[in-house]
């Protein structure tokens, strides 16, 4: 038979001679292998105390944005339902009310928006669609648990803190990515 | 005698046909069909008087006919233009027709909200296709944009003035459906508005076909207004015994809730044309006040267009008539599952209470949250006009 590449190494079948046989050499080269690697850099961290820096294109949770006042951005158009290859999204709209201008940015709102984390896979095909700038998929693991419906999450779990009334969450919700706009904050 | 009816034989982007004489260039490409076609966005073949508004369906004539095969020196409207015997004419093959026509559509979205987020046309508007096949990424358009009070005519119909492109279809369905026309355009150039004097109601049993032949979000229905998103709704064909009209509708269901009733659109987005020959216009009743699915008589899944984003969640066969099988049954031979997350123990959309589609207007924040049948009234605010 023809071998498909030249790395085919037959193996060898001698009688092993009298110092292979002895094994305590072998063992001892495999010992200093092993003590060697005590001096060498660690490449595991302590998670979580510690963590890595996120990748540029680092897809986590999904947030929902609001503008500088505070207000939602989402429209509930459903373009980011409609993009979802694992249909997660599903949302239902309401009409502005008067008085609730501060709230909404639009006169038509997403009263419900809810993503099923157990279907989502973190494509970031809403945050693609969204004509609005209302979705992202943030800088947060995916939790785990131990029970299905913590995983249905409404606008109370997506919505970014309101940067009016606690301006320091809502910068801890933007993450590192969002201070270099042009680049990414990791370049460090 | 009835005269012979004169046969001429028409060449559109290099397919010949012959169509009778007096046929207008426009419905001589619809007989082609596809993409030879030219759009239209004021043009409707069942309004008489409709047409050579918009300027989309411009064409190029090479050559006039056999008698005199000169060109026609400027691009002309073929809804308005009628064919000659031997006449050439050069559509999507006419890089000038292209080039125009993107033109025209810049012209046509100048003062055009970009409100496709929240318009509940998205999806069905024939402005957001032309814009999307024949016009520009971007807008070079500066200035402040015209923008208007949004206005309730009748207890059904809502006017988006800001969106409207002035296709003065509605107008033709006002004067040839019903009795009384109570709208009109007013003002004139720039500042030209349709509208009802002193916000007359329109009050008409056939009124409701403005909806349906408004090219844009214009004029739009009520009480379907923000209810869902067309494309994640269900087309079906459906039809009921009506004294007014002849009742074949298209339902636009989720799940068992009938959401919205339209008439049945053809190939060109205009409504359908009956068996008997005559446009099949659907009354105010069957439109507005038919919303229970035991009204109908559904027939089954209307016929979407593979490329149109409502036929996303392909809906084909017996859906819509017939529920699946539940597969747990089978699986677990009859037994209770032991472990089952009933999905409206934790998800807030789609409530049992709330039925979306028995509402009279827009849902509110009050509906979701304890007041299921709440509903919003008309807010006449202004619309930001980017």
């Amino acid at each position: 038979m023809q071998a498909l590449t030249n790395r085919l190494k037959v193996v060898s079948r001698k009688p092993m001679t009298f110092w292979e046989r002895m094994y305590l050499p072998a063992i001892l080269k495999g010992m200093i292998i092993t003590f060697s690697h005590i001096f060498k850099k660690r490449p595991t961290i302590n998670y979580p105390e510690k963590t890595r820096p996120f990748s540029p294109v680092f897809r986590g949770l999904q947030i929902l944005n609001r503008d500088e006042e505070g207000r939602e951005k989402c429209t509930a158009c459903g373009l980011c339902a409609v993009a979802c290859p694992a249909e997660a999204i599903t949302m239902e709209a309401a009409e502005r009310k008067v008085g609730e201008e501060h709230l909404y940015k639009e006169e038509k709102y997403a009263a419900k928006y809810e993503i099923n984390m157990l279907r989502c896979i973190f494509c970031g095909f809403c945050e693609e669609a969204c004509p609005k700038d209302a979705i992202y998929l943030s800088e947060t693991f995916a939790p785990s648990n131990f029970q299905r419906k913590g995983f249905i999450y409404g606008k109370e779990d997506l919505l970014i803190p309101d940067p009016k009334k606690d301006p320091e969450a809502y910068k801890k919700a933007l993450g590192s990515r969002a201070k270099h706009p042009e680049g990414h904050g990791n370049e460090h | 005698m009835a005269e012979e009816q004169k046969i001429f034989k028409v060449t559109i982007d290099n397919i010949t046909i012959d169509v009778p004489a007096g046929t207008t260039i426009l419905n001589a490409a619809r007989k082609i069909g596809g993409e030879v076609a030219p759009p239209a966005m004021c043009y409707y073949s069942k309004l008489k008087g409709s047409g050579g508004k918009c300027r989309t369906c411009l064409v190029e004539v090479v050559s006039g006919s056999t008698v005199d095969p000169r060109p026609m020196p400027k691009l002309v409207a073929s809804c308005r233009t009628n064919v000659m015997d031997g006449m050439v004419v050069k559509n999507i093959t006419s890089e000038k027709v292209i080039d125009v026509r993107k033109g025209v559509v810049e012209f046509l979205l100048i003062n055009h909200p970009l409100d496709c987020p929240v318009c509940d046309q998205a999806g069905e508007c024939h402005l957001q296709d032309l814009t999307y096949s024949h016009g520009a990424e971007q807008t070079r358009y500066e200035f402040e944009r015209r923008t208007f009070v949004r206005e309730d005519i009748g207890d059904y119909i809502q006017l988006h003035m800001t969106r409207c492109i002035l296709c003065y279809r509605c107008i033709y369905v006002a004067d040839q459906l019903t009795n009384k026309r109570v709208h009109g355009i007013l003002d004139r150039g720039d500042k030209s508005e349709i509208s009802t004097y002193i916000s007359k109601a329109i009050e008409n049993d056939f009124s409701g076909n403005m909806i349906d032949v408004c090219p844009v979000g214009a004029l739009t229905d009520r009480t379907f207004r923000f209810k869902n998103r067309v494309w994640f709704l269900k087309p079906v064909d459906a039809h009921r015994d009506c004294d007014k009209c002849h009742g074949q509708v298209t339902l636009w269901n989720r799940g068992d809730e009938v959401f919205r009733v339209t008439a049945r659109k053809d190939e060109w987005g205009e409504v359908q044309t009956l068996s008997d020959g005559k446009p099949g216009w659907i009354c105010n009743t069957c439109r507005f006040e038919k919303k229970h699915a035991s009204d109908w008589v559904i027939e089954g899944p209307t016929k979407i267009n593979r490329h149109s984003v409502i036929s996303q969640g392909h809906y084909v066969g017996n859906v819509g008539m017939i529920m699946p099988p539940d597969p747990l049954d089978k699986v677990l031979f009859g037994r209770q599952p032991h472990l089952l997350l009933d999905i409206h123990d934790v998800s807030k959309v789609n409530q049992l209470e709330v039925h979306l589609s028995e509402l009279e207007g827009p849902a509110v924040s009050n509906t979701f949250n304890g007041d299921p049948h709440a509903s919003g009234h008309n807010v006449t605010d202004v619309k930001e006009g980017v």
